[in-house]
């Protein structure tokens, strides 16, 4: 699929051709640039770091540099069809307000994030009684800018806080798709949510 | 103020209506093109000038002989290519280049207008501009493209012409100018009032105000740098090695060089025209006829926007691109946005900054392509 990673692939899944997106976190715009050519869909883009921006823009994306905590506020409600925040949720300051943003822009919210609560993570913790580095979280503490790491639990009970409907979910460990035990056995979680 | 020189122009059919309400008659506009109107008519660009330049973007200028000023973003196998683009920029009405202003006769007596010119906005600037293009059969822009100055001009054809264009790319520029902008203005325009030369507007061409315009120069001069880039290029070194010399004379490198600057600058410009464009400048607000709200001004329009700014511009620094990007995202506007590194301050758009040349690039091919 176009040099996708998995995860970016499971993302791709959820958007139907000639849909309306904004990417929130999208990098260097690889995923929007996919769906752009591969499914007609118009796409908008917000990145933090400058020179990913200028990679997207100079790919023909419409992508604005700005962070997700203060630049969601001036895009109007239910203007795209899906807002999704692909592998940056736990890096932000106020993942709540961040996901309420999304429901909010987007008719539905993609989400995917790297699930806290997978066994090679309580594994580590419990018996090393050391934070955990694995193959999906390769960053020590601190240097990671993952700063809110939830479990797909941890998720669920947000939503529900939140009275969003989740709508579908898809869980992956390593590349494989997997659905039975989760929490423990995924190492990355996708929520599609809606308002 | 140089001799004559033969500048490409043409008169507009009809007189111009301004802002101010007066009617300018029949404005001569002074433009130069490049590259070749395709069959449909569709790759037309315009490219706006910014305060101090002229429609010399990408052929050699008739008084310096120096080549085109933006060699960074037009010319063969750049962003904006002759071989794909048909490429038009004008002198801005109230400018020095050949374009109705100041300097040009008088319809009635034959004497140059001096202070009798009426005060232009950007949005008359603008509507020049759209009469050029009714005048060479051009219906709709590929996009209008300009830097600083030209970056307004290019937001104000959003609002004034929202249906006339494809795209919008306004880079180290802002919606509106600052209190901050419009004072270093002002003592720019001090300047040559206070010299007695300029004579209420009034003096002979050759023999105008060049004191009072050499200093406007220096002091905007360094509104278009960084405290880094002065820093780096002059820090404190003296022009006789290490001695000082106790006097007024320029002893500091850094005086040597806005000196320089400015009595360069008198070569080529007017100083009545400075007065002018600056003013237009000042004067600056798209929001303005929107009630305020500058979603509003771009509420209209279909174009797909790129706004640029550079981390070291404090004359029009990122927190007024994010303001204007934040009034597109508002109205639903596809836009792009990125602040790009440079060490050169407001400079940067006319010279090489990394990206700058990628981002153009891939916007303007987007937009050829966009439905």
């Amino acid at each position: 699929m176009n040099g996708l990673s998995v995860r970016l692939q499971q993302v791709a899944r959820q958007i139907p051709s000639g849909a309306t997106v904004l990417d929130v976190g999208c990098s260097d715009g690889q995923l929007l640039a996919y769906l752009r050519d591969n499914k007609g869909v118009d796409g908008r883009g917000i990145e933090l770091d400058p020179e990913r921006v200028a990679r997207a823009v100079a790919r023909g994306l419409s992508v604005v540099q700005g962070d997700a905590t203060h630049d969601l506020a001036a895009f109007p409600s239910r203007s795209v069809d899906y807002a999704i925040l692909s592998e940056t949720l736990q890096a932000m300051e106020a993942p709540h307000k961040v996901l309420a943003e999304l429901v909010r822009i987007g008719r539905r919210a993609v989400v995917a994030f790297p699930n806290f609560g997978h066994w090679r993570i309580r594994a580590d913790l419990l018996l090393k009684g050391r934070m955990p580095v694995t193959r999906s979280l390769p960053i020590s503490w601190y240097e990671t800018e993952n700063i809110h790491f939830c479990t797909i639990d941890d998720f669920h009970a947000l939503a529900d806080a939140m009275t969003l409907r989740i709508e579908d979910s898809a869980y992956l460990s390593g590349e494989r798709p997997i659905s039975a035990w989760p929490n423990l056995r995924a190492d990355h979680a996708l929520f599609v949510l809606s308002r | 103020m140089s001799p004559a020189v033969f500048h490409n122009s043409l008169r507009l059919a009809d007189d111009l209506p301004l802002d101010s309400g007066q009617l300018l008659p029949r404005p001569t506009i002074a433009y130069e093109t490049v590259g070749t109107l395709n069959a449909d008519r569709s790759n037309a660009i315009l490219i706006c000038h910014a305060l101090t330049m002229d429609q010399y973007v990408a052929t050699d200028h008739p008084l310096t002989g120096k080549p085109g000023w933006w060699p960074r973003i037009v010319g063969a196998a750049k962003p904006i290519d002759p071989a794909r683009h048909f490429i038009i920029c004008s002198n801005v009405i109230g400018g020095c280049m050949g374009s109705e202003g100041p300097a040009s006769p008088h319809p009635d007596d034959g004497k140059p207008w001096g202070l009798r010119f009426p005060v232009v906005t950007i949005a008359d600037m603008v509507r020049a501009q759209a009469g050029l293009l009714d005048a060479l059969g051009i219906d709709t822009l590929l996009a209008v493209v300009g830097g600083s100055m030209g970056g307004m001009q290019a937001l104000q054809w959003a609002a004034s012409y929202p249906h006339r264009i494809r795209s919008v790319l306004a880079i180290a520029t802002a919606a509106r100018h600052s209190a901050q902008n419009i004072a270093f203005h002002e003592v720019g325009r001090q300047a040559i009032m206070a010299d007695p030369k300029w004579k209420g507007g009034a003096y002979v061409a050759g023999n105008g105000p060049a004191n009072g315009l050499s200093v406007a120069r220096m002091a905007a001069h360094i509104t278009y740098l960084s405290e880094e880039g002065l820093t780096a290029k002059f820090g404190r070194h003296l022009q006789q090695g290490t001695e000082k010399r106790f006097g007024f004379d320029a002893d500091f490198q850094v005086e040597s060089y806005l000196r320089h600057q400015g009595m360069s600058f008198v070569d080529r410009f007017d100083a009545n025209a400075y007065l002018y464009i600056t003013r237009a400048l000042d004067y600056f607000d798209v929001a303005e006829g929107f009630g305020g709200k500058l979603a509003a001004a771009f509420a209209d329009t279909r174009a797909r926007f790129c706004v640029i700014s550079f981390d070291s511009d404090w004359l029009y620094p990122t927190s007024e691109a994010r303001r204007i990007v934040q009034a597109l995202v508002a109205a639903g506007r596809h836009a792009s946005f990125v602040e790009l590194a440079s060490p050169f301050g407001h400079d940067a758009f006319l010279l090489d900054t990394p990206g700058l040349d990628s981002v153009v690039d891939g916007f303007l091919r987007a937009v050829e392509v966009a439905p």
